[in-house]
C-alpha cells in the first residue's frame, strides 16, 4: 500500500475531519462516516451507525415466533427472503422439525433468485459509485424481472413474509418454474454483456483494481464474511462447507478472488466474486427446478410454535454473508432473546482498517465493494 | 474436535477454570478467568478459534445476573464453541478486542443495549443509540421514558389520532 503520496517536507498538511453522510448518495443509506484525512489521504474512518435502528431485538421479545417474520423481512430489505430463511432455519432447529422435500426445494429456488436480485443491486450500485451510470440501469432492469416473479409468488415485491418457520406461505403459482427458467435463459447472456460493459472496462479497472486490499487473515479477525471475504481468496461458503437445507444435493462452485486485475482481495475482486456468484446461483436454480418434487407445502407448519427451553445459533449464507440468529427460549411462545448477527455490521467494521492510506474517492469504491445494507446493520 | 474433546483439552490447559453448563453444549467461564481462557481458545493450535461470530448479551430476568454468550468458529479446524460469561450487574468482563477485532463493535453493542461493561475495550461507547440515551433498552426491567429531550413520547395511538 502506497501511503506516502504526499511529500510532507514540501507541503504542510494537517489533519482534517470530513463528514460524509448521513445523507450522501454513496453511503448506501443513512450512514455517517467521520473521515480523518491528511490532505486527501485517509488516516482513519469512524463509521457512525444507528440512524435506522428500529429496535428489532426488543420487538422480538414481545412477539410470538410467527410474528417475527415480517420484522426479519425488514432487516435486510434487499434480500428479505434470506433473512426469513435464516430465521426459519434457526427456529426449526430449535423445534427440531423435518420439512417436506418440496418446501426445501422451493426455498432454495427462491433464495437463489433472491441472491441474483441482491447481487444485481450490489454490482449496479458499485458501478454507480465509481461513475458508471449505464450498468446500474441494466442491472435494475434485470432485477425487476426477479421482483416480478416474486410478485406472482406472494404478492409482494420487496418484503415478502413468504418463508415461515415450518414451511412457506403459499405453494408455487402455476407456470412459476417455466417463468423462472425463462428468466435464467434471458439472464445468462446479460452477465456477458455486463462483463463487457463494466467488468473489463479500463476506467473501471483503474478505479477498483489494487484498491482497498483486504488480507484474508484481517478479514477473518474482523469477522468479515460472504462475498467480501471470498474476494480475499478465502474459500468459505456455508452452502458448501456446512450445507444447510438441501444445498449438498447441488453441484456448484464457490468463486473466490484471484487477483486477476490486481492484488487478491482488492475491490475489483470483491465485485467480480458477486458477478460469478450470480452464475452459480443460476446453476443451482436450474438443478432445483429440474428435480422439484410434489407434495403439500403446509404439511410441517406447526399449529403453535412453543419450543422447549434452550438456545440455538443458526448460521446462514445470505447475499451479504454469514447471518446468525441466536435465539434463547424459556419454553413460552415468545422468545426470551433474539440476537441477530448481521453480516454487514461486521463487514462495515473493517472499513477503517482497509481504507487507511487511500484517497477519499477510493473510500467510496471500498465502501461500495463491501455491499452494506443499513437496515441490517442498524436493525 | 467434538465438544467433549474441547472440554477435555481446556481442562488440561486450565484446570478447573471452565465448567460445562448442565444439559447443554456450552462452556461457562467466570469473568476473572475469561482473559486466560480466551487467549487459549485463540492461540492453542488444536483449538484455533479464529472467527468470533457473535457476542449476544442476555438478561436472565432477575434484575441481577446478565451474561454474554460468545459464539466461536474455527475456519481452520471447522469446529464450534459457545462460551458464556455471566456477571452480576456492575461487574465488568475482560474485553477480547486484542484477540478478535470483530469483538470491538459487538462489545459496544452489548454495552449499548444491555449495559455490560468490558474492561480494556479501547473505545466503549454507544453504537446504535445516540450518546445521550439513558438506560439499556434490552434489559427486561427497562421502562420507556416519558420524555425525550423535553418532548413527550407517544405511548398509544391517541397521541396522533
Amino acid at each position: 500500500m502506497e501511503a506516502n503520496l504526499v511529500d510532507k517536507s514540501v507541503i504542510e498538511t494537517g489533519e482534517m475531519v470530513l463528514n460524509m453522510g448521513p445523507q450522501h448518495p454513496s453511503t448506501h443509506g443513512v450512514l455517517r462516516l467521520k473521515i480523518h484525512t491528511d490532505g486527501e489521504i485517509v488516516s482513519q474512518i469512524e463509521p457512525v451507525i444507528g440512524y435506522l435502528h428500529r429496535c428489532f431485538e426488543k420487538h422480538c421479545e414481545k412477539l410470538s415466533y410467527e410474528q417475527i417474520v415480517p420484522f426479519t423481512d425488514r432487516c435486510d430489505y434487499l434480500a428479505s427472503m434470506h433473512m426469513d430463511h435464516a430465521y426459519s432455519i434457526a427456529v426449526e432447529k430449535l423445534l427440531d422439525i423435518e420439512l417436506p422435500d418440496r418446501v426445501e426445494y422451493i426455498r432454495v429456488i427462491i433464495a437463489e433468485l433472491q441472491r441474483i436480485a441482491s447481487h444485481l443491486v450490489a454490482v449496479g450500485t458499485f458501478g454507480l459509485d465509481v461513475g458508471a451510470i449505464t450498468p446500474f440501469t441494466w442491472t435494475i432492469r434485470d432485477r425487476e424481472r426477479v421482483l416480478d416473479l416474486f410478485e406472482t409468488l406472494c404478492g409482494a415485491r420487496l418484503l415478502y413474509n413468504y418463508i415461515w418457520p415450518g414451511g412457506v406461505s403459499h405453494d408455487l403459482p402455476p407456470k412459476f418454474i417455466e417463468r423462472a427458467l425463462d428468466f435464467l435463459d434471458y439472464f445468462d447472456p446479460q452477465i456477458d454483456e455486463l462483463n463487457n460493459l463494466l467488468t473489463t472496462n479500463k476506467i473501471f479497472i483503474e478505479r477498483t483494481a489494487d484498491v482497498g486490499i483486504l488480507p484474508p487473515e484481517v478479514g477473518i479477525n474482523f469477522g468479515v464474511s460472504g462475498p467480501s471475504l471470498r474476494g480475499s481468496g478465502v474459500n468459505f461458503d456455508l452452502r458448501k462447507n456446512e450445507p444447510y437445507s438441501i444445498y449438498s444435493k447441488f453441484d456448484f462452485d464457490v468463486p473466490v478472488g484471484k487477483g486477476e486485475m490486481g492484488t487478491i482481495g482488492d475491490t475489483w475482486d470483491r465485485y467480480y466474486v458477486r458477478v460469478l456468484e450470480m452464475r452459480e446461483s443460476a446453476k443451482i436454480i436450474r438443478q432445483a427446478c429440474a428435480e422439484l418434487p410434489g407434495g403439500d407445502v403446509h404439511a410441517a407448519l406447526p399449529k403453535k410454535i412453543r419450543p422447549n427451553a434452550g438456545e440455538v445459533y443458526g448460521r446462514y449464507e445470505s447475499a451479504r454473508g454469514d447471518v446468525g440468529f441466536y435465539i434463547m427460549s424459556n419454553g413460552k411462545n415468545i422468545p426470551m432473546r433474539v440476537k441477530m448477527r448481521s453480516p454487514a455490521f461486521c463487514n462495515l467494521s473493517v472499513l477503517s482498517e482497509i481504507s487507511e492510506g487511500w484517497m477519499i474517492s477510493d473510500v467510496i469504491a471500498i465502501l461500495g465493494s463491501l455491499d452494506i445494507v443499513l437496515g441490517e446493520i442498524d436493525r | 474436535m467434538t465438544f467433549d474433546e474441547i472440554v477435555a483439552l481446556l481442562d488440561t490447559k486450565a484446570s478447573g477454570k471452565t465448567s460445562v453448563i448442565e444439559g447443554k453444549t456450552v462452556i461457562s467461564v467466570s469473568p476473572e478467568n475469561w482473559s486466560e481462557i480466551s487467549a487459549i481458545l485463540k492461540n492453542e493450535s488444536k483449538l484455533n478459534f479464529d472467527y468470533l461470530m457473535c457476542i449476544s448479551a442476555y438478561d436472565k430476568g432477575d434484575n441481577k445476573v446478565y451474561g454474554a454468550a460468545y459464539n466461536f468458529y474455527s475456519t481452520v479446524n471447522n469446529h464450534y464453541l459457545e462460551v458464556r460469561v455471566e456477571i452480576e450487574d456492575g461487574i465488568s468482563i475482560p474485553s477480547v478486542v486484542e484477540l478478535w477485532k470483530a469483538a470491538d463493535w459487538h462489545e459496544r453493542e452489548a454495552y449499548d443495549m444491555m449495559g455490560l461493561k468490558f474492561e480494556g475495550h479501547p473505545d466503549l461507547k454507544r453504537i446504535l443509540l445516540s450518546d445521550d440515551w439513558e438506560g439499556y433498552p434490552l434489559r427486561k426491567n427497562y421502562k420507556e421514558p416519558d420524555y425525550y429531550h423535553g418532548l413527550p413520547v407517544p405511548k398509544d395511538k391517541s397521541y396522533w389520532d
